[in-house]
């Protein structure tokens, strides 16, 4: 250990901390246990449940080994009968006015109170006189505070929400024996990370509302998987009863979640159960569907693959992968549609810019791990809704920032990203480019560094100044490019801006990653290959044929109308899918595959992390893991190279953890930094930002019934500035019809100071947009 | 009670009143307060190009003990500000004075607000701070007010604000109303109040000195304690000393309540015996017979009259007699008085008062509340007296505050003292003393709150 060192006697043994760690912490190194609730070592300290009393040589009193400061040979007891007594003592307050209906608690069987009260409480009660009873709370459709009796006041809940969350959504109102935690009148709790309020309560007061009352936790296995929402990958332990998933809690990993998940990953399994599961291959004869088996699935699948190479050439077959599909499921496609000869496959379904294709040296990748965000001391975020597309490398941040950690947030929408002191630019989305310019701009000169012609013509205004002169001051900066900023017209600018940017600082820079698997599909090779076409090509040119992988087109891909027009209009459409959807009206066979929890597989997460996971349950009815579908497809194709027999050996093809490290880069090569940018949205038109909120990222998420009840999942309006409704006369709450490359949407008219001018906020991703065009670019309103 | 009421005569507070000298009740303006000598000591000070280590040595010389109730040394506690501190420092008064019994503050607010304003003024000189804010009861709105009042008065006399009286040193003082909170008397729970946050008490360490107001450190005496100060300075700390006893210096308000003729504030010097003092108060209410008496406030344990009557009035008497002068509230009952209607009385209060925060405040005060509550309405069981013992003894000395600690101490003494008085109430469900009689329904615990 480098640094002084204070030696501390616990319990007759010697251990060596910091100054200043607590007793509690050196007491941990030595393995010893205090009993504790309210302390919690990624929260502050609270020091108020007092179970952690212990006794200090010297100390008049027991001290909290939580909040007491090692010294230099300090001796510590935490077995002394001073110290048992004390902690009996709390114990035994901590009961008194709590319910003991553990027979009925949801936490029963893992609550640290009822654990502790083994050691530490009496097997009968002194107290005679009446409990304290509180009011059950409704604070949403994910965490349940109805049985707030059991709570002990130790304000874990209320501290996740002001230190982590970033919000203070729960409170002690209320003095003495009368305290209580509540929301804020009438509130729900609408943080992306509530979930984990349920974890921290050491009591039943949170539960779960989606799991309560539905198992007992003996009863459950626990397995581990990885979250398929973000590109985070978190660890989780999922919980399984009879085949069927429970229950979802996050898997400590201090390098990629620590011990949080966001409700994203908590609550998405609901969706592995819901009644719309596929559970049989399905044909369609004569305009209606058909139960079939296997094998006469895959041969029709077979045959029409084969019947449409042969009518117009293998290039007019088009594959679409969602990001979210696992590295052998990728990889698998990749191979059986350049084994039939067509280059054409994708899992960018978003993304709008595909000029970067041949200009990268390697797989675009965060550029750092995620661990050492933190480490950042000035940071520059470009086009990204950061707190709904990555709830916890959000979390990343706001701790950063308490350290100080200087944020710049460039982007097309101003989302609070509950990050004290973060700056935030909202430009249109169609500025975002120069704006950007303008930072590598002026970073370039403070930096005195030659400013390539193609920057000449830039304008530096005052905000890109400010931003690049925070940059150039610090020691460690970072550049990254959010999710809407690869899904933006020019993305290709954005990087290479980007690029311009960080080798000018010395500065780490990267993607944030759109999703759980989009550094995973440029490694299994599920992007175009020479001559094939992008995901957007596929859809404005259209094939007469498609093969679909765990993909909804008409609400993942960056132009949803071209996306269904495109798969309407196609001869024959095969997809690979976990649920009924829209491709039961354009579709000739559905295959029905495993979500995550039914395969075995891999993500690879932003940072490059290989993360490979088996399956926690075994395949819902005659579904089947999508990765063996394709390799027997590709058998019957008569393709060579598809005969693995598991997972792993698919995964082999792609390469091992240090294959891949050497093939992440986010160099780029022959992209012009400058570029004429689309304008701003001209006759009166908007510009539109559009967002795909957090609940409605992917197939899974759409259909988890709680999430779905939540503030996030309200259905999507169209969101503008004042002063522009103002110029367009049309009131805050009218209904309007929003007008896109020929469709349209009736949406709600929300007023939102947050939009920038002329510019229209609607959310992709959700039905009720599905029928208007890209991402970006003009719109209409008209009043309806 | 004959302060109440100004004008009153200027020897009201007792012969030996220091703070309180030709104190009338109308006199409290910067005018009279100037005439009675006040201010000097700063204007002294500023011409004097005096040194913060002088005020400090003389408090020290002074042994001027927090008049609060913990009776801390004030030099010494003045001279733990950091001195090489970048930013901001500040001075705190604790006016927030809700200990049951305890009223002398209040006084000081109202009859003598500039002999605070000069002693924070000087407090803020000695220390290096910059502002300074005064924390008031929130039950005391007229207190507030005129302290507000003289604040104003001294800033148009320059006494406060940019260089004072010419000199380089600054300082702002404010007042600040409170809410009525009891906790928030407590020193760090006052801070988070002051923050705007929800009264309740901080770890300790760090101790204010170091991470107080804001984070920064802070320096927090009672109203009295600062009063005092441009006295000491004005006679000398020697001489202030010599009014009282070696570690005992100077004199003391003492608010004495209860079962006597005239209750009321009275400044003596430290060391009066008791007898003394209540004597001052007019002696026992129709000539009864002094059953116990609370001496510093209802935290501080209960003694009974023989006790009492032989101890004096300082810090060190009355400790060794077995409680504490605190803040100097003495509680008089006489032998009328039930001790367990007292005690229920004084744990209603505390379970009222209790912040919530940690375990055992928050759950034993409601506890021992419901036992006694029960004892007094003839619902007692001959266990509940060892429970009582015991559940205190969980309590004090487990908390983060005193306030666990001030809510057991009374059921220890009271039952200690008065033992045979709770296990009469337990066996023959009624009381022994002839005030009132036992008995009835105990409050359904719904009630309690309201």
């Amino acid at each position: 250990m480098s640094g002084p060192v204070a030696k501390v006697e616990i319990d007759g043994q010697i251990v060596e901390v910091p100054p200043g760690s607590m007793v509690m912490e050196a007491a941990t190194k030595l393995g010893i246990y205090v009993p504790h609730f309210c302390y919690h070592k990624k929260l502050s300290i609270a020091a108020n449940c007092r179970m952690c009393l212990v006794e200090v040589e010297k100390a008049p009193k027991p001290l909290p080994a939580c909040a007491t400061p090692v010294t230099d040979g300090m001796k510590v007891k935490t077995q002394s009968p001073r110290a048992k007594q004390a902690q009996a003592g709390v114990m035994e307050f901590l009961l008194i006015n709590h319910p003991l209906d553990c027979p009925i608690c949801d936490q029963g069987g893992e609550c640290q109170l009822q654990d502790l009260a083994v050691g530490y409480g009496g097997s009968g009660s002194r107290f005679d006189e009446e409990k304290r009873v509180v009011a059950s709370k409704d604070i949403g459709p994910l965490v349940a505070a109805e049985e707030m009796s059991r709570c002990i006041q130790c304000t874990r809940c209320v501290r996740f929400g002001q230190e982590v969350a970033g919000v203070m959504e729960l409170g002690m109102m209320g003095r003495g024996e009368h305290s209580e935690i509540v929301s804020f009148v009438g509130r729900t709790v609408d943080s992306e990370l509530s979930g984990n309020m349920i974890d921290i309560c050491p009591v039943g007061a949170l539960t779960s509302r989606p799991f309560r009352y539905s198992a007992r936790t003996w009863e459950l296995s626990r397995r581990k998987t990885i979250a398929p929402h973000d590109s985070l990958g978190s660890n989780l332990v999922v919980q399984v009863k009879q085949n069927r998933v429970m229950r979802v809690l996050p898997l400590e990993n201090d390098a990629v979640n620590e011990c949080w998940i966001s409700d994203r990953d908590r609550f998405s399994y609901e969706a592995l159960n819901s009644s719309d599961r596929l559970v049989k291959p399905l044909v369609r004869e004569n305009g209606t569907w058909r139960e079939v088996d296997w094998p006469t699935a895959l041969e029709r699948v077979a045959a029409g693959l084969k019947e449409v190479a042969a009518n117009h050439g293998a290039s007019a077959i088009g594959a679409l992968s969602s990001p979210t599909a696992t590295l052998e499921e990728m990889h698998l496609l990749s191979r059986l549609m350049r084994g039939i000869g067509s280059g054409n496959v994708d899992f960018r379904l978003r993304q709008h810019d595909f000029s970067a294709d041949g200009k990268r040296t390697g797989v675009p990748w965060l550029g750092m791990k995620v661990a050492e965000l933190g480490n950042l001391d000035r940071v520059l975020v470009v086009g990204s809704f950061l707190r709904k597309d990555h709830p916890l490398l959000a979390n990343r941040f706001r701790q950063a920032a308490k350290r100080g950690q200087q944020l710049h947030l460039l982007g097309a929408a101003d989302d609070d990203p509950l990050i004290p002191g973060a700056n935030r630019v909202t430009v249109a989305p169609s500025a975002l480019p120069s704006m950007l310019a303008g930072v590598a701009r002026a970073v370039l000169e403070a930096k005195e560094a030659a400013v390539p012609s193609e920057l000449a013509g830039v304008t530096v205004d005052a905000t890109a100044k400010a931003i690049a002169q925070s940059l150039v001051r610090g020691r460690a900066a970072g550049i990254f490019l959010g999710t809407a900023a690869e899904q933006h017209p020019q993305a290709a600018r954005l990087h290479a801006l980007t690029q311009c940017i960080a080798a000018a600082l010395g500065a780490k820079s990267g993607f944030l990653g759109a999703s759980s698997n989009s550094v995973g599909g440029y490694l299994a090779e599920c992007v175009p290959a020479a001559g094939g076409l992008d995901a957007a090509r596929m859809l404005a040119e259209p094939r007469k044929a498609y093969v679909l992988l765990g993909c909804e087109p008409e609400l993942d891909c960056g132009n949803p109308r071209a996306a269904r027009a495109a798969m309407q209009g196609a001869g024959f459409v095969v997809a690979l899918a976990t649920h009924r959807s829209e491709a039961e009206q354009y579709a000739h066979v559905i295959l029905p595959v495993t979500p995550f929890t039914e395969t075995s597989g891999t993500y690879v997460n932003a940072e490059g992390r290989m993360q490979s996971f088996n399956a926690v349950v075994r395949p819902l009815g005659d579904a089947r893991p999508a990765w063996k579908v394709l390799r027997v497809l590709g058998n019957l194709l008569d393709l060579p190279g598809f005969d693995q027999d598991t997972s792993e050996q698919v995964r082999e093809l792609v390469g091992r953890q240090g294959d891949i490290d050497g093939r992440l880069s986010n160099a780029v090569s022959g992209i012009p930094l400058a570029g004429a940018a689309p304008g701003p949205a001209a006759n009166g038109a908007l510009e539109r930002v559009a967002d795909v909120p957090i609940y409605f990222v992917d197939a899974l998420v759409r259909r988890a019934a709680s999430l779905q009840r939540t503030t996030d999942a309200q259905a999507p309006r169209a969101r503008v500035a004042g002063a522009t409704l103002e110029r367009l006369g049309i009131a805050p709450g009218a209904r309007v019809r929003v007008k896109q490359e020929g469709g349209e949407a009736s949406l709600e008219v929300m007023r939102d100071d947050s939009v920038a001018p002329d510019c229209v906020r609607v959310a992709a991703g959700h039905p009720s947009t599905a029928g208007l065009g890209s991402m970006f670019g003009a719109v209409t309103l008209e009043r309806a | 009670m004959k302060t109440a009421r100004a004008p009153f005569p200027p020897d009201a507070y007792g012969p030996d009143a220091v703070i309180m000298r030709g104190v009338t009740g109308d006199n409290w303006r910067l005018a009279d307060y100037e005439a009675r000598g006040g201010y000097a000591v700063l204007k002294k000070l500023i011409a004097d190009h005096a040194t913060p280590d002088t005020v400090i040595a003389e408090l020290k010389k002074s042994a001027l003990r927090g008049r609060g109730g913990a009776g801390f040394p004030t030099g010494l506690k003045w001279s733990f500000m950091p001195r090489q501190f970048p930013g901001a420092k500040y001075m705190v008064c604790n006016s927030d004075e809700g200990e049951p019994g305890t009223f002398k503050d209040r006084d000081i607010l109202r009859y003598n607000p500039h002999a605070l304003i000069e002693g924070m003024i000087i407090g803020g000189f000695a220390t290096g701070s910059t502002a300074g804010y005064n924390y008031i009861h929130g039950e005391i709105w007229r207190e507030y007010e005129r302290f507000e009042e003289a604040l104003a008065e001294a800033y148009a006399a320059g006494y406060l604000g940019r260089n004072i009286l010419g000199s380089e040193f600054s300082f702002d003082l404010y007042g600040h109303h409170g809410f009525g909170a009891y906790i928030c008397g407590e020193e760090t729970a006052l801070l988070e109040s002051l923050e705007g946050k929800k009264g309740q008490p901080r770890f300790k360490p760090p101790v204010p000195a170091a991470y107080g107001l804001y984070g920064k450190p802070t320096t927090i005496n009672n109203t009295e304690t600062y009063a005092a100060v441009p006295f000491i300075l004005a006679m000398g700390g020697d001489a202030y000393l010599a009014l009282g006893k070696p570690n005992n210096g100077g004199t003391k308000l003492f608010s004495v309540s209860g079962d006597v003729e005239r209750p009321g504030n009275f400044e003596v010097k430290l060391g009066t015996p008791f007898a003394q003092l209540l004597e001052m108060a007019g002696g026992m209410r129709k000539g009864r017979k002094l059953k116990a008496c609370i001496p510093g406030g209802s935290s501080m344990p209960v003694l009974p009259a023989d006790v009492m009557m032989a101890t004096d009035m300082d810090y060190d008497s009355i400790a060794k007699a077995g409680s504490m002068l605190g803040s100097g509230a003495v509680i008089i009952m006489d032998d009328t008085r039930c001790m367990v209607r007292c005690l229920e009385r004084l744990s209603y209060f505390y379970y009222e008062e209790s912040c919530g925060q940690c375990t055992p405040c928050r759950e034993g005060t409601g506890w021992l509340y419901r036992m006694v509550n029960r004892i007094e309405h003839g619902k007692g069981r001959p266990e509940d007296l060892d429970r009582l013992l015991s559940v205190s003894d969980n309590i004090a000395g487990r908390t983060i505050c005193a306030l666990g600690d001030a809510a057991a101490l009374p059921v220890k003494s009271f039952i200690q003292h008065f033992r045979s008085e709770f296990e009469y109430h337990i066996e023959h469900k009624r009381c022994l003393v002839g005030g009132h009689v036992a008995g009835g329904a105990v409050v359904p615990t719904d009630k309690v709150a309201a």
